[in-house]
């Protein structure tokens, strides 16, 4: 064993995938692999952030895990890149295949990319970017959990996150036309519609797991009376696992594909559902690697989107949501998009009473699912769990102060956020806007 | 003795800021060309006003949310980098040196200010040391060689602050104090202290993506 | 397109229907749409019983149905749909239906001469693909990209050969997918295939492969290209069939290799949907020669103008070797020709159309929700209310419109009309 692993944390590795595919490598290969993607794929930013971090340590309170774990300094956002990316250039690479499943998981099950301690960085260090890097060196060796790594092969196959094949989508969505149509008749969800406004783009678990959330949608456009479309191909979701195991061709391909339908339906917007990494993807790093500086489409989340309708006035409220709610500002669209307003917005003109949790807005604490932690899947759930118990203290502040549901515009808190309120016995209910919306618009008779 | 001083007063001054400033142009470039090579996208990001307006707010003391939950650390890091960056431009010793060579001069600050400034910076350096030491999430990031770092940083200071009061020994402590000067100002470009110089860069992008990109604040 | 010459190229007006009517007598109406020539229009409406129908330029299809999709036409004037009853589905042609039921049905692909119609089909989880109601001999357990040769007679799609369940990542990795053309697999299995793509005369098949994770090339007929790249997008054979070309990227940057050797000796940002000029001489490709900035290259030459957004629709004129693209610049749609950029802007535009002889470039736009044609560079005077995009005369003087204007209250008049070129 090399020096570095004995070095690293002793943990045993939780994830099948990664010891079997780690035990086919040999150092040579973990060494050609890490030089490799130093030396040809990072450059000058990698170079000056390693160069000039400081160690000064100041990066530590903004990371959720290293505050739940009792400020155990191995949690730091610094000391997350000194056991990973320090070690292999210190080591020139030669760090072993043991260490390499280690950084696999600290990458990937330990840091949520979610950029708070960017702004805790005195030197604007973004550590989310080499925790990437690490990722991708580890993607190269295979060395990437399993379920997270499953799920980027399912991008690669089907263009979308959860297997779902071709005729699934479209018979999903005409089922959901046709529940539809019963509440609202003649309610459509009209597919490859050329030439309509915008075309509304969701994620693999929404055909999959929350079909009602397009139902929802469906309604709600219909309400405001909208010229919509989705599209009956592979292109209709806009999730990007393989963003967060490093795969970029693959992130590349599936966004390729993403705003290819939309330019093909000729529609001047895309829309997208209440997701945040889906709009880090097609907003900041997908679009990016494809060469365009901006999305070639403007991409709308549905934060902005509702704002917009319910500031025009097309989208009426006959009353407002009663239970007392507070909201937890998701990274990707708020660190990454600043919609924070925007959401604020929504939740005075549709909510009776909101408590603010605190730290709220860009230092909103990061739900722990995002940046692919929850896609890793079951192996490290309590490694979610218990490195965010400083979320559930935040929520447990907001609930004694009357919040009894949390919104959560994003699909990824929703589901970190479920578990959190299960473990630490919460008992709050989670919402999208849509949800609420939905249940509070006039709709047509 | 009087060559040793002859020497790190004479040559070793040249050989000190060629290295310096020629070291900071060669880091720079080089990571200017890297950066066209690899990392070009960077530069369509960039933005004057928003990477001025992170620049600005993080050299503002408790402007930022991390320095005002950090109050002791803010103090001593502004008072340090305050210190550490004026007195060498503006103690008296220095000027007379230079006036005496090339005869241009400046003003300068009065003896007792420069030596309270040299105090703050090795001072300050200490506060690090026991940080260094003492602060779990700051040892587990610690390496010998930010000891080292600390003690290049400390060391004209410390010397200066010797020789100035004419302690014991002083006369070696000025060609120390001269020595470690020199160390520093050829440690800066190719150490951590590199910082200097890459400070503008790494905040100014950061604060571009951030407020240009994403319509957020970095602070 | 079929017949083009028996169409009625007779200058002037003909209002087809008011269907305005049909909204008001049926209630619900789905997006119209028209045939090739113009003289029919068609749309899926509720009948009374709540069931779908067809209405063609006012008769409805004697059968009605539970769902209608991919209503369209053939370019021989056929109207054609998936339709489904009692939860089987088939294809519709002209209102008559297919022989076989399948479970689900969908992806309508037509060939150029309009004489095959070819969907995908799954069946009890098994999937296939159905030419004229002739189904693969063989199923397979998954199947997407499906993709038709120039005459129709062949057909492709990517299928998966090896079972693995969900979460099992490294049989994945062993290769689990390869495709089937006409229900027969390629010998090779590999990682993930993409977008075959037939040889102009239908004998062969290349597509994308990924072998390991980060080993992508071109397979033709099974075989990969000796050389292995950073990544791939979709290749093409060349017009003789003779060769293959496939953009390609090494180092960070895009090229374009053939035959897995790099022809265009020029890096580029981005490099894809590329294509070969009718005389074979030619190849362009829509590229990014720097970051953020979009246009043309023919033969490994950019155009000068740029645009910041995107550029589609890139398309070679049958004659003269003429290329045309859409292009998005500040929220902005222009047409990009022969190294130029239009200064008229829209807020959407279509493909672009060249005449029979290539002389002639037609655009459907779109500007305040209206919609015209810009042809050589001018605007027709009037805009519609909707608009198909435009058709040449084989001559090359007459333009074929297909639009809708609204008229006094409900009438929505569906017309077509054909206007000389220098009428404009």
């Amino acid at each position: 064993m090399l020096d570095s692993a004995k070095n690293m944390k002793t943990s045993l590795i939780r994830d099948e995938g990664i010891i079997k595919s780690a035990s086919v490598l040999t150092d040579e290969q973990v060494r050609k692999v890490i030089n490799d993607v130093l030396k040809n794929e990072t450059g000058a930013r990698l170079k000056t952030y390693v160069d000039t971090c400081v160690h000064c340590g100041l990066c530590s309170e903004a990371c959720h895990y290293y505050l739940s774990h009792d400020k155990d300094p191995s949690y730091s956002p610094a000391g997350k890149v000194k056991q990973t990316m320090w070690e292999m250039i210190k080591r020139k690479g030669d760090v072993g295949t043991a260490a390499i499943q280690r950084m696999s998981e600290i990458a990937s099950t330990e840091c949520n990319l979610c950029r708070r301690c960017a702004m805790y960085c005195p030197l604007g260090v973004d550590i989310a970017y080499i925790m990437l890097v690490v990722r991708r060196i580890c993607n190269k060796l295979g060395v990437t959990p399993t379920y997270i790594e499953d799920t980027s092969h399912s991008h690669s196959v089907t263009m979308n996150q959860m297997w779902v094949k071709d005729d699934e989508w479209i018979d999903t969505l005409q089922w959901q036309e046709e529940e539809a149509a019963e509440e609202i008749p003649n309610l459509r969800i009209p597919l490859d519609k050329e030439g309509a406004d915008f075309m509304y783009s969701v994620i693999g678990p929404e055909p999959k797991f929350r079909a009602q959330l397009i139902y929802q949608a469906a309604v709600i456009f219909n309400a405001a009376g909208l010229n919509w479309t989705m599209p009956s191909s592979p292109g209709w979701d806009n999730s990007d696992m393989a963003m967060y195991t490093g795969d970029h061709e693959i992130m590349g391909r599936v966004k390729k594909v993403h705003f290819e339908t939309a330019m093909r339906l000729k529609v001047k917007r895309i829309v997208m559902g209440e997701c945040g990494h889906a709009f880090r993807s097609v907003y900041d790093m997908g679009n990016r690697w494809l060469g365009w500086k901006m999305p070639p489409l403007p991409m709308v989340h549905s934060i902005e989107f509702f704002h917009d309708l319910i500031k025009e006035g097309k989208l009426k409220l006959k009353k407002k949501f009663e239970s007392p709610v507070t909201l937890h500002d998701p990274c990707n669209v708020v660190r990454g998009r600043g919609l924070h307003e925007m959401a604020r917005y929504i939740v005075g003109e549709s909510c009776e009473e909101f408590i603010e949790m605190h730290p709220n807005r860009e230092h909103n604490y990061c739900c722990c699912a995002g940046g692919g932690v929850i896609n890793c899947g079951p192996p490290y759930r309590n490694t979610r769990v218990d490195g965010n118990r400083i979320k559930a203290e935040q929520l447990f502040a907001a609930k004694s102060r009357g919040a009894k549901t949390i919104i959560a515009p994003c699909h990824n808190c929703h589901g970190g956020l479920e578990d959190i309120v299960e473990h630490y016995g919460l008992h709050m209910d989670i919402k999208f806007f849509g949800d609420i919306l939905y249940d509070l618009i006039e709709k047509p008779e | 003795m009087h060559s040793i001083y002859n020497f790190v007063s004479g040559p070793m001054v040249w050989v000190a800021f060629i290295v310096f400033i020629g070291g900071c142009l060669y880091r720079l470039l080089s990571m200017g060309i890297l950066a066209a090579k690899r990392d070009n996208v960077i530069f369509s990001y960039a933005s004057p006003y928003y990477g001025m307006r992170s620049i600005l707010r993080w050299l503002t003391p408790f402007a930022t949310t991390n320095m005002r939950k950090h109050p002791g650390m803010t103090v001593v890091t502004f008072i340090f980098h305050f210190c550490l960056l004026l007195s060498p431009l503006f103690v008296y010793g220095h000027i007379a040196l230079i006036s005496e060579s090339w005869n241009v001069s400046w003003w300068y600050l009065p003896d007792s200010v420069g030596d309270v400034m040299a105090f703050l910076v090795v001072g300050a350096c200490a506060f690090f040391m026991i940080r260094r030491l003492k602060d779990p999430e700051v040892k587990y990031l610690t390496s010998a060689s930010d000891f080292v770092i600390l003690a290049i940083v400390a060391a004209p200071f410390l010397t200066g602050f010797w020789t100035y009061h004419q302690w014991p020994g002083y006369s070696i402590c000025g060609i120390l104090h001269i020595l470690s000067g020199e160390i520093m100002l050829m440690a800066i470009p190719f150490t951590r202290l590199s910082h200097m110089i890459f400070f503008p860069f790494t905040r100014g992008y950061i604060g571009s993506e951030f407020g240009a990109v994403r319509h957020v604040q970095d602070w | 397109m079929i017949g083009k010459e028996q169409w009625d190229w007779n200058p002037g007006r003909k209002i087809i229907t008011d269907l305005g009517k049909w909204k008001e007598e049926y209630g619900y109406m789905e997006e119209p749409a028209v045939s090739p020539d113009g003289e029919k229009v068609a749309a899926v409406i509720k009948t009374p019983e709540e069931e779908f129908g067809v209405c063609v330029n006012g008769e409805i299809w004697e059968s009605t149905f539970d769902k209608i999709c991919y209503l369209q036409y053939t370019p021989d004037n056929r109207l054609t749909a998936t339709v489904s009853d009692v939860g089987e589905w088939t294809v519709a042609v002209d209102g008559e239906t297919w022989e076989n039921r399948y479970d689900y049905m969908w992806n309508l692909h037509i060939s150029a001469d309009g004489s095959r119609i070819i969907a995908a089909a799954q069946k009890e989880g098994k999937y296939l693909a159905v030419n004229n109601d002739v189904p693969w001999e063989n199923e397979f357990m998954f199947m997407t990209d499906l993709s038709v040769s120039a005459d129709g007679m062949h057909t492709s799609g990517v299928v998966q050969v090896v079972p693995f369940s969900e979460g099992d990542i490294h049989t994945f990795r062993k290769g689990c997918y390869t495709t089937a053309v006409d229900g027969r697999t390629w010998e090779n299995n590999f990682m993930n295939v993409w977008e075959p793509e037939f040889s102009p005369d239908g004998k062969h098949v290349a597509a994308q492969i990924r072998k390991s994770n980060y080993e992508y090339s071109i397979a033709v007929d099974g075989q990969a290209w000796n050389n292995f790249f950073g990544c791939v997008w979709k290749p093409r054979f060349s017009p003789g069939g003779d060769s293959v070309s496939a953009p390609v990227r090494v180092g960070g940057a895009w090229m374009l290799a053939r035959d897995g050797e790099i022809i265009w000796n020029k890096k580029f940002v981005q490099l894809w949907h590329h294509a070969y000029s009718p005389d074979m001489q030619h190849i362009a490709a829509i590229v990014a020669p720097k970051f953020g900035k979009w246009t043309v290259a023919v033969d490994g030459k950019a155009w000068k103008p740029c645009v910041d957004e995107y550029v589609t629709d890139m398309v070679f004129s049958p004659r003269h070797n003429r290329v045309a693209c859409i292009g998005k610049d500040n929220g902005r749609y222009y047409v990009m020709t022969d190294g130029k950029k239009w200064d008229e802007d829209f807020d959407m535009a279509w493909k672009p159309a060249f005449s029979h002889d290539g002389e002639h470039l037609a655009v459907k736009v779109e500007k305040n929700r209206h919609y015209t044609y810009i042809v050589d560079g001018k605007i027709l005077r009037e805009s519609y209310d909707m608009l198909w995009e435009p058709v040449f005369s084989p001559d090359g003087t007459k333009l074929l419109i297909r639009g809708i204007t609204r008229v006094s209250g409900q009438k929505e008049q569906y017309f077509r009309e054909v206007i000389s070129l220098n009428q404009i």
